[in-house]
This record gives structure tokens, C-alpha cells and sequence, in this order.
């Protein structure tokens, strides 16, 4: 543990460890003033915060692991820029409105890599984060995202997408400008771009505004991070009318790194150190980068052709639908039953289905 | 937009916008207006122009020549991948909405013509779950646009649809990015594609294929955005103005080509194929 307890934020099945924690920075300082030895105790007490911290985050609730996800001391993009980009230079602007400060791009070095990095960054202080919207990008931040990835890949700079958004910014101006298009724009784009692109969800991976840059030839999700089609309360808000329900919606969507890897739309989960990333940035930082040099290192190993062509399969094979008999162009067994359908035919399900890339 | 009225379950064909009964009330001007006088206007008000919301089938026979209509991929039908249940599980939901709706799914893929010009053509289905793309409906947009750009023929996409669909997570998700993929494909070999947005194009279909036309129509009222119109009310802790998302908005702000009115749509689709070489 590399933060003492000292001001952090606790969700609340953090109370019992921040308890122990603060039993341990007692005795300690008892132990120095004092000089009486009490070290075994604190020994003991430690071996007993791990195992409560495995305990606890072995078995975190998809809503406790969004909770994790929306952690106010998580590590943010800017602290993996710090972290693990050497020589980062970022460049700003979509060069037709703006420079959205949720979506911020550069080059960097990442385990002795050149890439191109393009992330949102939801903002730590309240002027950052009023700056930053909170990490919900505008219809510039795609656009700037785009433009910085197609200069990329005319370099043949592999590109590094760290996903961290509760979703695109819902605003007048947002729509004025077109986010739905330029979101589509993107995912039509990403789909060919000829450059290895590799995307890992730090945080929050809500909805389009995650997809938006999460098209790659390999996709990640930190273990307490998840992925999402709409908000746990969003979606509670609809079926439930009520965001109360928002822990039996994030049950119910299937959105952790767990269940996204069982679906086969995800390819790896990225450990975090015990207690979630909060507890220790430089040895989530570590992992990401491992894995970011690790993936650039195999996905450099294709040809170009070759590495699209795998890219459109993957996208091409996600989806899970039965088709009914397999007897294709023969117009004639139409006959709609209403009954259930056993012998219905999986189609991509299992082993075609989804891999990958969003 | 009048909500979908309930519908007799032995009639579930028509369980559109379009109230039962032989005389209507318009929700655009409060007129009456003969149900029969509504149908042959294309289900568009003659007094205010209002274009009512029209199932896949009645759209079909709207756009293409009569008997034309040759439809692919008829038997796909939607898993179950996140054993979904709401206030029913998602198969039970996924029955009773073809029982009502008549319709396997939200889309209708398929070959047809348009004043003789063959062409490959999608039509959303407003009364099955919101037109909401699951797995379904991005295999048959994906099959669609291959089929269109194998077969070097136009592909006309008609949306209606509220986006992806929440019972299949992020397994309808990552639809958005296989149906823009296959749109890049078609895109890449020289295909054209058209879009006709109507009401309402929004969410994960207004941000994947449905904003990658070539050429993007709209039908006059339509509501064309990416978030919903309350969730941005609530953000921005204001009313929104007057018209705000509406097609003419979308044309204005310089993301729709046309908006044109359901009568002229067959030859306006035409006119655009011919100039376009297709
Ligand atoms: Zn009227």
C-alpha cells in the first residue's frame, strides 16, 4: 500500500479496511513515540488487512466494481501520461472548432514504443474537471481523436486508446455539432486504419462515447474498470423507473471485465493491485504498461493487409444470434412456428462469435 | 408523437402510429382525416403533412415496385447472451413483440426496385423494442452492405430506431461498430449509400450507419440526434428550444443533404442512383 489513509475517500465496503488501516498508523506512531514494541501486533493486524482486502475485492458486486471504476482517487489519464509515457507532446485541436479537454492526444514513448496516445481524462480538481466536462468528450474531442489517429498511421505510429468516460457530453452543443456523426465517423474510420490500435478501459467505459475510440485490434478492461452499453442508473431509470436500482442494472447488463471476456467481447483483463488501482497508481501503471507493450509488440508482426483483414473479422464475427436450420437461399422453409424452436441452429454464437475490437 | 395505441391482438400488422378506427384524429392539427384517405397518402396528414411512423412491410411497399420485394436472412433470430430479464426475461419480451408486431425483428433486409433501379434496401421497425439494434440487426445491416457492394447495387437505408438495445449490453454495443465496418467496406468498393432518417433516428444507430451515408435524407419532423431529448433537458437544466433535433434543425446545422416528403421519396432515391452512376 503506498498511500497512507490519511484523506482518502471510502466507498463503503472500504469501511472495515480503513479501520484496520487506522489501527496500523495508530499503533505506529504509538511504537515511535513511546518506544514500546508492538510491531507483532502490526504484523498481525497487516496479515489481517490483506486478507479482508482479498476477501472483500475477490468477491466485489458489478455495482461495487462501478463504484470502484468512479473512485475519486482512481488513476486517471493524466497519471498514466505521467507514469508511463516518456517524452509525452500533446497535440491539441480537431483544426475545425475546438480542443475538448476530454479528449486529449499526443505522441509518447510507452515501453520504448512510439505511439500515439488518445484518451479521456476526466480531470482531478474541480477547475480541471469543470474544464474537462467531467471526461464526457464533445463532437471536437472525437473529431481531434480522429485527426490525430490518421496522422498516426500515415507515420506508422501504432495508436494507444485508455477509455475513461461516463459517456459523450448530452448538450445542445453536442448535438449542434453533430456527436452522433462524428462518433459514427470514428467507428467507420478506426475500422480500417491502417496501424495497429490497441484500447484498454481505465475506468469507465460508458456507452458510445467509450466506443467512439475503442475500435482496435485489441481491447482490455481493468479488473475493477467496466464496459457498458448505458449507465447502471440509466438503465434502471427505464426498466425499473427509479436510478435506485441501479446495482440490480449493473448486475443485469453484464458489464465487468469478467463477464465481457465470458462474451468474448473483450480480449484481456488487466490486474489491478489488491484494493483496486487507488490503493497503488504506479503498480496499475505498471500493468498497463506491460500490456500495452506486449500487444504492440505481437501486433507488429502482421502486415498491414493482413492486420485489417483480422481487424474486420473481428468486428465482422461480433453478435450472437440463432438462424434458424441452416439452409440458406431456400426461400421455402418460412413457415413462422410461434413455438419454441429447438432445433434452432446457433449461428455465430460460441466459438465464431465476438471477439473483439469495441 | 402519440403513443402506440394498444392493438387488437388478431390484427397485429398494422400497430403503428396510426390509431384504429375509420376516423382519425391527427396528432399533428387535430383534424379528421378517413383512415383510407390517410393510407393512400402514404400515412402523411393531407392537412398538416404530419408523417406518421410506417412498419417495415408498409414502407417496403411504399418505396419498391409493386411485388419486387425479395427479403434475406427472413429466420435470424436474437439469443439470449446476458440471460436478460427485466420484467420478463428477454425471450418472453422478444415473443411477445413478434406476436404483436407481427415482425421477427427490428429490420427488414432485402432486394427491390425503385422505379426499375435494383437495389439492396434496409427499413427499420419502429414497433419492435424502439427499432433497437441488437445482434439482429447489425448481422443483417452487415449482410446488407456486403450483399450491396458483392453485387454492386445502391444500398438504401430507411431508420427508425432508438438505438442499441439495452437487453443485449454490449453485445448490442459493439453492433455500432460492426455495421460501420461493413459500411467502410462498401464505402472502400466504390458502393453508394443512402440513408432516409425518419422518426426517430437516434443513439447507437444515429452514431454508427445511419450518420455514414453518402448521401443523407430525412423526413420532414423527424427527431435525429444522439442523446434524448430529456436526458439533455436534464443536463442542461433548461427547455429546449422549439424544433430543437428535428430534421429541419439537422439541415440547418449542415448534417442532412434534403428533407423530403414521403411522397416524393421513390423519386427522389431514384434521381439520386441515376445521378450517381449506380
Ligand atoms: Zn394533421
Amino acid at each position: 500500500m503506498s498511500n497512507a489513509t490519511g484523506s482518502r475517500y471510502l466507498l463503503e465496503f472500504e469501511k472495515p479496511i480503513a479501520k484496520m488501516e487506522q489501527e496500523i498508523d495508530r499503533l505506529s506512531a504509538t511504537q515511535a513515540n513511546s518506544g514500546r514494541d508492538s510491531s507483532e501486533l502490526i504484523a498481525k493486524i497487516r496479515s489481517q488487512l490483506t486478507e479482508e482486502l482479498t476477501r472483500t475485492y475477490a468477491n466485489l458486486t458489478p455495482w461495487e466494481t462501478v463504484l470502484v471504476a468512479r473512485h475519486p482517487q482512481r488513476p486517471l489519464l493524466r497519471d498514466y501520461i505521467r507514469l508511463i509515457c516518456r517524452d509525452f507532446c500533446e497535440l491539441h485541436g480537431d483544426k475545425l472548432f475546438g480542443d475538448d479537454r476530454a479528449l486529449i492526444c499526443g505522441f509518447a514513448r510507452i515501453a520504448g514504443q512510439r505511439v500515439m496516445l488518445v484518451g479521456h481524462h476526466k480531470g482531478r480538481e474541480t477547475r480541471e474537471k469543470i474544464e474537462a466536462n467531467f471526461g464526457c468528450a464533445h463532437p471536437e474531442g472525437y473529431r481531434k481523436a480522429l485527426q490525430k489517429m490518421r496522422l498516426a498511421a500515415k507515420f506508422g505510429v501504432p495508436i494507444v486508446c485508455l477509455i475513461d468516460t461516463p459517456g459523450a457530453y448530452p448538450g445542445v452543443g453536442a448535438e449542434e455539432r453533430g456527436i452522433a456523426a462524428a462518433i459514427a465517423t470514428n467507428l467507420m474510420e478506426l475500422s480500417a486504419l491502417p496501424t495497429p490500435i490497441i484500447a484498454c478501459v481505465i475506468g469507465e467505459g460508458g456507452s458510445g462515447g467509450a466506443l467512439g475510440i475503442g475500435v482496435a485490434d485489441e481491447v482490455a478492461v481493468m479488473q475493477y474498470a467496466y464496459y457498458s452499453v448505458i449507465s447502471p442508473e440509466g438503465c434502471a431509470a427505464i426498466l425499473w423507473k427509479s436510478a435506485e436500482h441501479a446495482a440490480r442494472a449493473a448486475n443485469a447488463l453484464r458489464l465487468t471485465g469478467r463477464d465481457l471476456l465470458k462474451l468474448k467481447l473483450i480480449d484481456t483483463i488487466i490486474d489491478e493491485p489488491l484494493g483496486g488501482a487507488h490503493r497503488d497508481v504506479a503498480a496499475a501503471a505498471r500493468n498497463v504498461e506491460t500490456w500495452i507493450g506486449t500487444k504492440l509488440r505481437d501486433l507488429k508482426r502482421h502486415k498491414t493487409d493482413a492486420l485489417l483483414a483480422r481487424r474486420y473479422d473481428r468486428l465482422r464475427n461480433l453478435g450472437s444470434f440463432f438462424t434458424e436450420t441452416a439452409a440458406p437461399a431456400e426461400p421455402e422453409p418460412a413457415a413462422p412456428s410461434p413455438a419454441p424452436r429447438p432445433s434452432a441452429k446457433r449461428g455465430r454464437q460460441g466459438a465464431k462469435a465476438g471477439r473483439a475490437a469495441s | 408523437m402519440a403513443d402506440t395505441p394498444n392493438t387488437p391482438s388478431a390484427a397485429p400488422r398494422r400497430r403503428m402510429e396510426v390509431p384504429q378506427g375509420l376516423w382519425i384524429r391527427c396528432v399533428g392539427c387535430g383534424a379528421m382525416i378517413y383512415r383510407r384517405i390517410l393510407e393512400e397518402e402514404l400515412h402523411v396528414c393531407p392537412e398538416c403533412d404530419h408523417h406518421y411512423r410506417v412498419d417495415a412491410r408498409t414502407r417496403i411497399r411504399q418505396l419498391n415496385d409493386p411485388d419486387t420485394f425479395e427479403e434475406f436472412l427472413p429466420n435470424l433470430e436474437s439469443t439470449n447472451p446476458l440471460e436478460f430479464t427485466d420484467r420478463m426475461p428477454y425471450p418472453e419480451r422478444l415473443a411477445e413483440t413478434k406476436r404483436q408486431s407481427g415482425e421477427p425483428e427490428a429490420i427488414v433486409v432485402g432486394k427491390g426496385f425503385i422505379k426499375g433501379r435494383p437495389v439492396i434496401m434496409g427499413v427499420m421497425n419502429p414497433a419492435f423494442i424502439m427499432g433497437s439494434m441488437g445482434s439482429v440487426v447489425g448481422e443483417k445491416v452487415t449482410a446488407a452492405g456486403e450483399r450491396a457492394a458483392a453485387d454492386g447495387l445502391p444500398f438504401i437505408m430507411v431508420t427508425c430506431s432508438g438505438g442499441a438495445r439495452m437487453m443485449e449490453g454490449m453485445v448490442s454495443l459493439v453492433q455500432m461498430a460492426k455495421t460501420s465496418a461493413a459500411i467502410k467496406k462498401l464505402n472502400d468498393a466504390g458502393g453508394l449509400y443512402v440513408v432516409v432518417m425518419t422518426d426517430p433516428t437516434t443513439a447507437g444507430v444515429a452514431a454508427s450507419f445511419a450518420f455514414l451515408g453518402d448521401i443523407t435524407l430525412a423526413e420532414p419532423g423527424a427527431l435525429i440526434g444522439f442523446a434524448g431529448p430529456r436526458v439533455i433537458a436534464n443536463t442542461i437544466k433548461a427547455t429546449l428550444p422549439e424544433g430543437f433535433q428535428r430534421a429541419e434543425f439537422m439541415l440547418e446545422r449542415g448534417y442532412i443533404d434534403r428533407i423530403v416528403h414521403r411522397r416524393d421519396l421513390r423519386s427522389e432515391l431514384a434521381r439520386i442512383i441515376d445521378y450517381c452512376n449506380q
